[in-house]
């Protein structure tokens, strides 16, 4: 039998209740991560990835509810008591978030925020003894003159600058899981890429497992091992990076690798994905995905598809190229 | 801030001249306001024979010396009365803003956490309760049912009547009863203190919970609170340390406009707890038309009011980080 991974989420589900009425915003996702391996989740904005994961964690809006397994060394997440959530968080398991300004609290030194989080987890440190380690964080994530930066508060940082600073605040406690939320999508692109060169680098160091939440599949191409693609608050597909940009098996992947931009061909427009993602409770039949979809047949607006997967590569479509089999 | 000094002494000056009642009248007896030759000795002794911008210049010279005149009623200097009565009401202020402050940050904490639940909606009452009882009836009905009826608070004063007073050192009753080295008297002291600072509080409770929950509404939404909690910290950590913090500088806002309102609800709250401090003496100096008192009373609550803005201005810069850049 195979050993347990890092983390494994089964079935996750998160559902709202809005004036009496239910809506699932997370339906059913299921996805894993190892020790050092990079896994990238792709949708659209709403499409439930940010949502899932918290959810995982616990940190879902009061209003939510969460079913479903999400396993991390084994233990499971979902209905663990608040005080061994909180003990894992941010010491095992790590977040950072999309915009890095408004993460950051804007009245504290980043010194004293990182120390925070050290402290939470190791109640012996002294205060003068997690500042010492808050400016070798600082000087990991390759911030210069850690010793006065860790002084500032954080709107004397840079856009990026800040984004190190919540990576070195992440990884404060050596942890074995990070999760990513859209970390590079509030800055500039030169600085995304310096941004993704620390996450993997540090991936590699610390033999980190980090999840890579997006809604830009090109981030994921050189940076990801795997990546699962969330609709509507499913995955509809989950391969390797590579197996998935050669052979994309679901029509809304290759919408969205059609839509990267290419500097090497010269096209008069981008392409991009006609209609908008449904809203929530208002799903339609059989294939979330039918209404946009360039190949719909008659099944797709009955028929909610099977998922077809040839071990490692799984799609939910009913015309993946793959063979029908138990989800893995 | 001196030509707002400046301008507090003209008005309060000016603000006596426009009033009907003659200042003769508390002077001069009535037997004696028939006899030409007292009332002229009179207007001489006390100047008011002089003409408005004249008594104006002497004013302000004095002023400037620290003279602020002879009261008509005590016949003692206005400085050295208002001066004497002005601890008794900083420290029924003060106890009172440390209660409003202390009731309303809770309570607007809780009301901004448990939003929409019974604990926000009892919060609510609270507030709007203590905003719109004048204070006068909540004193007496508190008097009333806390030391009357149940009698487990004392009754007006500061201290017990029959207990010798300790030395006057701050004027502050329960400081000077410390370092009298009394803490019997002491605690008479704080447990006269608390009836009038409560219901003076209680009414700037209200206000300040309100704001505090508008506030914490708005922080609580923010992503740095979900940060806090990403890194493992407790609810009443992300509440207090995260959350509280940010909403430091409107908060403090709020107190030090409070004060203002503190300092004329004092007025009353001190007639009704016959406490001695300049709001029972603005009250006796008015009904007696006695207006060097009612000028120094003004003079010294509105510079007392000017420095609390400047002290408001100077814990902004120590709440907010951002404006000690700029």
């Amino acid at each position: 039998m195979q050993q347990e991974p890092l983390f494994a989420v089964r079935d996750l589900r998160v559902s709202f209740t809005r004036h009496g009425q239910s809506f699932e915003a997370v339906r059913g996702i299921s996805l894993h991560v190892d020790h050092g391996e990079v896994l990238g989740i792709v949708g659209e904005s709403g499409s439930g990835k940010s949502v899932g994961m918290l959810s995982a964690l616990g940190l879902q809006p009061k209003t939510a509810s969460v079913s479903g397994s999400a396993r991390f060394n084994g233990r499971e997440l979902v209905g663990m008591p608040m005080a061994q959530l909180r003990a894992l968080r941010g010491s095992r398991i790590a977040m950072i978030f999309q915009d890095p300004l408004s993460s950051l609290n804007p009245v504290m030194t980043v010194g004293a925020q990182i120390a925070e989080t050290i402290r939470l987890h190791n109640a012996g440190v002294s205060k003068r003894a997690a500042m010492d380690r808050a400016a070798e964080l600082l000087a990991l994530v390759a911030i210069p003159q850690p010793d006065r930066r860790i002084h500032q508060f954080p709107h004397e940082f840079s856009g990026g600058m800040r984004q190190r600073v919540m990576i070195a605040m992440a990884v404060a406690n050596d942890p074995d899981l990070l999760i990513a939320d859209e970390p590079t999508t509030a800055l500039d692109v030169t600085v995304q890429a310096q941004i993704m060169d620390v996450l993997t680098d540090l991936r590699r160091r610390l033999n980190l497992g980090l999840i890579l939440i997006t809604h830009d599949l090109g981030v994921l191409a050189g940076h990801a091992d795997r990546v699962a693609v969330v609709y509507s608050g499913e995955v509809v597909e989950q391969a390797g990076v590579d197996d998935l940009f050669a052979r994309p098996a679901h029509p809304y992947t290759r919408g969205l690798i059609a839509s990267i931009p290419n500097m090497a061909e010269e096209k008069e427009r981008l392409f991009s994905i006609d209609g908008a993602p449904p809203p929530l409770g208002k799903l339609p039949g059989g294939c979330a995905f039918h209404p946009r979809c360039p190949q719909a047949q008659d099944i797709c607006r009955h028929v909610p598809p099977p998922v077809r997967s040839d071990g490692n590569h799984r799609a939910a479509c009913h015309f993946a190229t793959l063979p029908v089999g138990s989800a893995a | 801030m001196p030509f707002l000094v400046l301008g507090i002494v003209t008005l309060a000056f000016l603000l006596t001249t426009v009033t009907k009642g003659d200042p003769l009248t508390a002077i001069v007896s009535d037997r004696q306001m028939n006899d030409p030759v007292a009332v002229a000795a009179a207007k001489a002794r006390w100047g008011l024979d002089r003409s408005l911008p004249e008594r104006y210049v002497i004013y302000v010279g004095n002023l400037l010396t620290g003279d602020m005149g002879t009261s008509f009623i005590t016949r003692r200097p206005v400085a050295q009365d208002v001066f004497f009565r002005l601890p008794a009401t900083m420290e029924l202020v003060l106890a009172a803003m440390l209660i409003g402050s202390t009731i309303g940050i809770t309570l607007g904490v809780l009301a901004a956490y448990f939003r929409n639940t019974v604990i926000d909606h009892a919060a609510r009452f609270f507030a709007l309760f203590g905003s719109s009882i004048p204070v006068f009836w909540l004193g007496l009905a508190l008097l009333y049912v806390f030391s009357v009826k149940w009698g487990i608070l004392p009754g007006p004063g500061r201290l017990d009547p029959r207990a010798p007073p300790p030395p006057s050192v701050t004027g502050f009753m329960t400081i000077d009863t410390l370092i009298a080295g009394n803490l019997k008297l002491f605690l008479d002291a704080l447990w006269h203190l608390i009836l009038p600072a409560f219901v003076l509080g209680w009414a700037v409770a209200g206000t300040i919970s309100r704001l505090v929950r508008a506030n914490m509404l708005e922080v609580l939404d923010r992503e740095f609170i979900l940060t806090a909690r990403a890194k493992g910290a407790g609810e009443l950590r992300v509440v207090v340390r995260h959350a509280l913090r940010n909403t430091l500088v409107p908060t403090l806002t709020v107190i030090g406009y409070s004060f203002a309102y503190l300092l004329t609800g004092a007025v009353l709250t001190e007639t009704i707890f016959s406490w001695p401090g300049m709001g029972s003496y603005a009250v006796e100096a008015a009904r007696g038309l006695d207006f060097p008192a009612i000028i120094g009373v003004t003079i010294v609550g509105g510079v007392v009011f000017l420095l609390t803005n400047l002290i408001t201005d100077i814990a902004y810069v120590i709440a907010n980080p951002r404006v000690r850049l700029g």
